[in-house]
């Protein structure tokens, strides 16, 4: 553990260095309360209104942005040490692969974890401060859950990136498939279901077993774990359509958000064991 | 336990291609050995066998006394400098040094005399980005030395050094020898290498061409000596009707000088003939070089004596 975690700090410690972590904690803050200024201005207000509908938004953004930055910053992880050179040269060390994989997969995902906090903390904290909402408790709570979930999906995606990392030979490719990785689960995903429930005018088996094939994209599991708690109100109302206010326990959201965090690491530290260097 | 690498028998296939193809030979504790080849040789493969990165597909391989496939705590014991070494650009050559240490469990206060052994305590706290080719070789030299290593691999230390950085480089090597350690020093610059080495394990496709001390392995090869005469003035014609009337052709160089090979075995009587001999005025023997060796073991199907290295 002590050698996963020597790996990890020196990666996170990384992240720092290249002004990642710096520059994302800078993005996410600004988002969120760009979004929480101008929410809207549509309707002709600008400044700080319903808090849930801002959060409603972060997550819509959220969903899009965290997957392309989990896998921006980890796509590299293997397959850049291996074009670099050092990679043999880690190996040559008393540590596993599969030390060598997760202590990149925790330290890439604290990095992300920490911008998470720090952004929308940040955010949160001047909005709050600015103008707190009626239910201070019901508002943490849901702030704690969207970070927490913001970070449980970046870690997904931090690790389908070591995934790619481990299975490519070069880093162009690797960046190539990180970026058809995020079009299929951000946009292409979605499209195939909506495209799926007009074809099929929405008969009674599909429409039950519709609401459980979001859960096979971590990216509507997110959707799905911030939306529902908010409610309809302030939700994503195309969200809420296709899954047909299907009611989701909390607790499967939870696990299933818990699972896609961990499984594509699985999958990279088992096909990393099995690679010729 | 005599040995600080044995293998009998050792295979490495890819598909249908032999990296390594039943090679028996084995490195002694203490000694400096060369492990030479062209390209596609087998070199990078024995090495990566030997740090256990990759299993062998047959045959019996022991590092410091046991199977180094997958044995991550016997790397501890063990020293490693790849060829054309690359390290994180953005750390400095102590957070480097710092880090590995904290990988090998290496005493941390190992790295500020590392970085001294190795002359680079003036850049240590310098982005290993703003280093020299040479100033790299050297960190790669300092790593290897993290945690006291039994056994030292070298890939290609050399390349792309100075000659005042090769000579410093041969200087830690040989610190090492006299302290006990194993080094196998891969290189393909073989004149470079020759005085620095005890032995050699000679590589030629996947093959062991040869393996032994390199007297052993020149006695055995029985090349013939080169010897280099300075005729006097106007003698060297003479010299040479006389010489080749002896059996023994001789060149003449562009320089002036005449060159003739000799047995091995009749190199003495040879050589008292031609320092009576009036028209010889200046006399050099050139042993047969590990250059020769290779070049004579690489130019024909000859294959010597298994045997250590």
């Amino acid at each position: 553990m002590n050698t996963v975690l020597t790996v990890a700090g020196k990666e996170f410690r990384d992240d720092f260095r290249n002004r990642w972590t710096v520059a994302l904690t800078i993005l996410f803050a600004l988002l969120a309360l760009g979004i929480a200024w101008f929410g809207s201005a549509a309707a002709g207000r600008v400044g700080f209104t319903s808090f849930d509908a801002t959060l409603a938004s972060l997550t819509t953004l959220g969903a899009f942005v965290i997957p392309l930055i989990g896998l921006l910053i980890a796509y590299d992880a293997i397959v850049g040490e291996r074009d670099d050179g050092t990679l043999l040269l880690m190996l040559s060390y008393p540590l596993s692969r599969g030390q060598l994989v997760a202590g990149k997969f925790l330290g890439h995902c604290g990095a992300l974890a920490a911008a998470t906090l720090a952004g929308f903390g940040l955010a949160v904290a001047i909005m709050q401060w600015m103008q707190p909402p009626a239910q201070t408790l019901q508002a943490w709570l849901h702030i704690g859950r969207f970070i927490l979930s913001a970070s449980l999906l970046g870690a997904c995606f931090v690790g389908l990136a070591c995934l790619i990392s481990v299975q490519t030979a070069d880093k162009s490719r690797a960046a190539g498939l990180a970026l058809i990785g995020w079009l299929a689960s951000v946009v292409l995903f979605d499209l195939a279901l909506l495209a799926l429930l007009v074809v099929s005018g929405g008969n009674p088996v599909e429409r039950a077993v519709y609401p459980y094939l979001l859960l096979l994209n971590p990216v509507d599991v997110f959707r799905l774990v911030n939306l529902t708690a908010l409610g309809d109100g302030a939700g994503n109302d195309l969200l809420t359509g296709m899954t047909a206010h299907h009611d989701y326990s909390p607790l499967l959201l939870g696990l299933v958000m818990l699972a896609w965090a961990v499984l594509p690491f699985a999958w990279a530290l088992f096909a990393f064991r099995r690679k010729e260097v | 336990m005599n040995h600080a690498i044995e293998f009998e028998a050792l295979a490495k296939r890819y598909g249908a291609l032999a990296a390594l193809d039943g090679i028996s030979a084995c490195v002694p504790r203490g000694r400096v050995i060369g492990l030479l080849g062209h390209n596609g040789a087998g070199k990078s493969t024995l090495i990566k066998l030997i740090l256990g990165l990759i299993a062998p597909s047959g045959g019996r391989l022991e590092v410091l006394g046991q199977s180094p496939w997958r044995a991550h705590a016997l790397r501890r014991r063990i020293g490693y400098l790849p060829e054309n070494a690359t390290f994180y650009a953005s750390l400095s050559g102590r957070e480097l040094l710092d880090y590995l240490a904290r990988l090998k469990q290496a005493p941390r206060g190992q790295v500020t005399a590392l970085l001294e052994r190795v002359g680079l305590a003036h850049a240590a706290d310098r982005r290993i980005g703003t280093y020299s080719k040479g100033m790299r070789q050297r960190l790669g030299l300092a790593q290897a030395l993290l945690g006291s290593p039994e056994l030292v691999l070298l890939d290609e230390p050399t390349t792309g050094l100075d000659p005042q950085a090769s000579r410093e480089l041969y200087r830690i090597v040989g610190e090492l020898r006299a302290d006990g350690r194993s080094v196998l020093l891969s290189s393909h610059l073989l004149a470079e290498l020759e005085p620095h080495i005890d032995g050699a394990l000679i590589l030629r496709q996947g093959r062991l061409l040869a393996a032994g001390s390199l007297d052993a392995l020149g006695e055995q090869a029985a090349l013939p000596a080169r010897l280099l005469l300075r005729p006097r003035e106007d003698a060297a014609s003479g010299l040479l009707v006389r010489l080749d009337a002896r059996g023994l052709p001789a060149l003449l160089r562009p320089d002036g000088l005449l060159e003739l090979q000799v047995p091995r075995a009749g190199k003495l009587p040879v050589l008292r003939e031609l320092l009576a001999d009036p028209a010889v005025a200046d006399l050099d023997v050139r042993e047969p070089t590990l250059a020769q060796l290779y070049d004579w073991l690489g130019a024909g199907q000859h294959s010597m004596a298994e045997a250590c290295a």
